[in-house]
């Protein structure tokens, strides 16, 4: 079998601007990267978006890959990690027939033993949620399956760092006090010229 | 006084701010309310009408390149802003500064396959710096002082506006152009750790055998004369990429050719034996450094470049300098000794003098048929310092750069990164149109030269004066030899049955004559630098003239062919 390489999360902070993401994922496929798994959201900064990616490659590419990504105007910063760098979540979806629930008390067991819950039971369907690593949705997938899953979805993995410094509040921060420079220095110079 | 104008009047006020006066464009039905509203702006802003609109992209990039300002180019939607995307991967790859702006269907149309109606910011994110669509008037005050900020600054490149015609007729309140000086998520100028330079000067003051590459970077910085006085006080030797080749006088002691396929045998034999290459502005294309494994196999590399996103992507570098060219260099010369190495440079002359006895003098001095060389370097002397090489791609674009004499910085216009045919009869006229004061040499093929010759129309039109050579050798020439060195002879689809091109010519009203001999050449080239306006010289080239050296694709850089059965001796 191919060597997969090793999962890397790869996040990218950037501007609120539309087609962002087709700039992001074709910088991927041109390095015949596939994405494994992917979310965007606001991050805690005003503004700003995050994009969580996560893809099997090795440090070589996904160093690379990286800074392509930077390169993009609207991108404000981008990292990668691998799994012991971050605290990350997943959470899985599993709609099962309500019957199997009743008539198998075994369900319940594994529901517990999983620390999974229930958001939704009426008499058609049962709806299962668990939140975990990857590995941990799918021991409770595999468990499932034999009580006839109809449905099940997994969410794109989301991370935020170990590391104690917040670096892309630091560079926003350090931005904001070159834009004043810049912004001085502008009206110095167009003073002059006048 | 009324405030309000319309989104095309407010885009040209902004061109004008800007400080454009000269724009390459084609008008069609998405963008007409910006033609109507040039029609009142006409003594501030030209518009060369091209005839193709990839041809006004290739001439926004003759002017870019030549000016340092930043090309524009103004079209319509759908078409041809599909015939534009050619001149933008080119400008892309070639780190050209343009902005292009598409018209493009109205807002509410956007998505529904309207008539002339293509994606284009999904077609064109790939091969720009930058792509917005402009969809309400509004947007404009932003989005073009944007533009331009994105394309002339950093690591230059092309940026596209696409335009919606609803924006181009909404009325908007205009309190003048206010230029764009930072962009938050985006440093293209950031500063430069100190560290590096110390580190770097540290490394070239301890080397033995150390070697500079320049490439287009120290072009784009304007970095020509800083580059110069390093290399004069520390004694170090250059070599230069294609597009770096005139960062450096031809006649300087210390110019040792070009790197790369068919660059110099001095030059790239002294990249596998320098201790120490010093890479400024350069990215390390393939075509330059052959087989990466053995490339520079026994230096430590310093990496300078404006874009980091280039170090470690090809060669990793033992120390890289993040910066613009001109202030990395000028830091370094403060901190590097003056040096000389007599050794060093001594190990050049025997691959020297063997080049100049295999293949240059052959090249200078052909025996019966005209060679390109000769063509190239007649045409050089005769046109005198500070003329500007414009070529197009193949055979002709590696014997007219080998051979053309370098005095001037941008003095080569060529395309490097995307080996685009058809680039240079637009480029030689946005040249000109750029810098009107220099004499634009253009050397292109039988091929080349048909795949944008509508452009002469332009020449027509404006009075162009730029001296076109075309080297026909009546074959797709640079594909010939590949075939003629790699696949047995087997010329498929290569031979061309050409027009007569000096009837061609006339037809545009441009003067030209037929070279078929030795003999006639300096008369011919006398008689069309002296004529007062363009000029066409067709030379009669044998098909069987082989550019060498060569260095084959992928192979070391140091396994040079001399000829078909020659090899360099290590
Ligand atoms: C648009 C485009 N199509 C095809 C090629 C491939 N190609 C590279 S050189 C060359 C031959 C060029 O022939 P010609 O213009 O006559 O120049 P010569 O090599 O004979 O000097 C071709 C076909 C290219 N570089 N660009
Ligand atoms: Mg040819």
């Amino acid at each position: 079998m191919e060597n997969k390489g090793t999962l890397y999360t790869v996040t990218v902070f950037s501007e609120n601007r539309v087609g962002l993401l087709n700039q992001i994922s074709i910088i991927f496929t041109r390095r015949k990267l596939n994405i494994e798994s992917l979310s965007v959201s606001p991050s805690s900064i005003k503004g700003v978006h995050k994009f969580t990616i996560t893809t099997y490659t090795d440090h070589e590419t996904v160093d690379k890959l990286v800074k392509q990504i930077e390169k993009r105007i609207d991108v404000l910063k981008s990292f990668y990690y691998t799994d012991d760098e971050i605290v990350y979540q997943e959470v899985a979806l599993y709609k099962v027939p309500t019957v199997q629930l009743l008539d198998e008390r075994n369900v319940e067991t594994i529901i517990r033993k999983h620390n999974a819950r229930i958001l939704e039971v009426t008499r058609e369907y049962t709806v299962i949620e668990k939140t975990g690593h990857d590995n941990e949705t799918e021991a409770l997938f595999e468990e499932l399956k034999q009580y006839d899953i109809r449905q099940f979805v997994r969410s794109g993995r989301v991370a935020v760092t170990k590391s104690p410094e917040e670096y892309v509040t630091m560079y926003i921060e350090e931005r904001a006090k070159q834009k004043e420079e810049a912004e001085k220095q502008w009206t110095k110079t167009n003073a002059s010229n006048l | 006084m009324d405030n309000y104008i319309s989104g095309s009047e407010a885009l040209i006020r902004s061109l004008i701010g800007e400080g454009v006066d000269t724009i390459f464009g084609y008008p069609g039905g998405a963008i007409i309310p910006v033609f109507d509203r040039l029609y009142d702006y006409k003594a501030q802003l030209r518009n060369i009408l091209v005839r193709h609109e990839q041809g006004a992209v290739h001439a926004a990039q003759g002017y870019a390149r030549i000016s340092g300002r930043t090309g524009v180019v103004v079209v319509t939607s759908g078409p041809a802003a599909t015939n534009v995307i050619t001149g933008l991967g080119d400008a892309m790859m070639d780190s050209t500064p343009l902005v292009v702006i598409t018209g493009q269907v109205g807002s509410s149309l956007l998505g529904s396959d309207a008539f002339q109606e293509i994606d284009v910011i999904g077609i064109t994110q790939p091969v720009t710096k930058w792509s917005y669509q402009i969809r309400s008037a509004e947007d404009l005050k932003w989005a073009v002082p944007r533009a331009f900020y994105i394309a002339s600054t950093g690591r230059p490149g092309p940026v596209v506006l696409d335009f919606a015609q609803n924006a181009q007729n909404e009325k908007i309140e205009w309190t003048g152009y206010k230029k764009c000086h930072f962009v938050r998520s985006y440093d293209p100028y950031p500063a430069i750790d100190e560290t590096t330079i110390d580190k770097a000067a540290d490394m070239i003051n301890k080397a033995e055998r150390p070697l500079i590459v320049a490439g287009h970077g120290v072009e784009i910085s304007g970095a020509e004369k800083e580059l110069v006085a390093l290399a004069e006080k520390t004694g170090i030797p250059v070599i230069t990429t294609l597009l770096g080749l005139s960062t450096i006088s031809s006649k300087h002691p210390l110019f040792k050719g070009m790197i790369g396929m068919h660059g110099n045998i001095a030059a790239n034999i002294a990249v596998g034996k320098c201790d120490l290459l010093f890479a400024i502005g350069m990215r390390f294309d393939n075509r330059v450094t052959g087989d990466v494994s053995c490339f520079a196999k026994n230096a430590k590399v310093i990496h300078a470049d404006v874009d980091s996103s280039e170090f470690g992507k090809i060669i990793k570098p033992d120390c890289a300098i993040h910066g613009d060219a001109k202030p990395i260099l000028e830091k370094l010369l403060s901190k590097v000794s003056e040096n000389t190495y007599e050794g060093w440079l001594e190990s050049f002359v025997a691959d020297e003098k063997l080049e100049v006895e295999k293949i240059i003098k052959p090249e200078l001095e052909p025996k019966e048929n005209l060679t390109m060389g000769v063509v190239a370097r007649k045409v050089a002397e005769a046109a005198g310092e500070g003329a500007v090489l414009v070529t197009d791609v193949g055979q002709n674009q590696m014997q007219s750069a080998r051979y053309f004499l370098y005095s001037h910085p941008r003095s080569i216009i060529t395309s490097g990164g995307l080996g685009t045919m058809g680039f240079g009869l637009p480029a030689a006229i946005g040249a000109k149109i750029g810098a009107p004061e220099r004499t634009v040499c253009f050397f292109t093929g039988d091929g080349g030269i048909q795949m944008t010759v509508e452009e002469l129309g332009v020449i027509l039109e404006y009075n162009v004066n730029i001296k076109i050579i075309i080297l026909n050798n009546n074959f797709l020439g640079m594909v010939r030899q590949w075939q003629d060195l790699f696949y047995n002879k087997r010329f498929s689809s290569t031979a061309l049955v050409n027009p007569n091109f000096v009837m061609l010519a006339n037809a545009y009203g441009i003067p030209a004559e037929d070279v078929e001999s030795k003999d006639e050449l300096d008369d011919a080239i006398a008689r069309m630098l002296a004529h007062d306006g363009a000029y066409v010289l067709n030379i009669n080239i044998n098909p069987e003239e082989l550019v060498y050296p060569m260095s084959a694709a992928g192979a070391p850089l140091d396994e040079i062919l001399l000829s078909r059965d020659e090899r360099y001796q290590k």
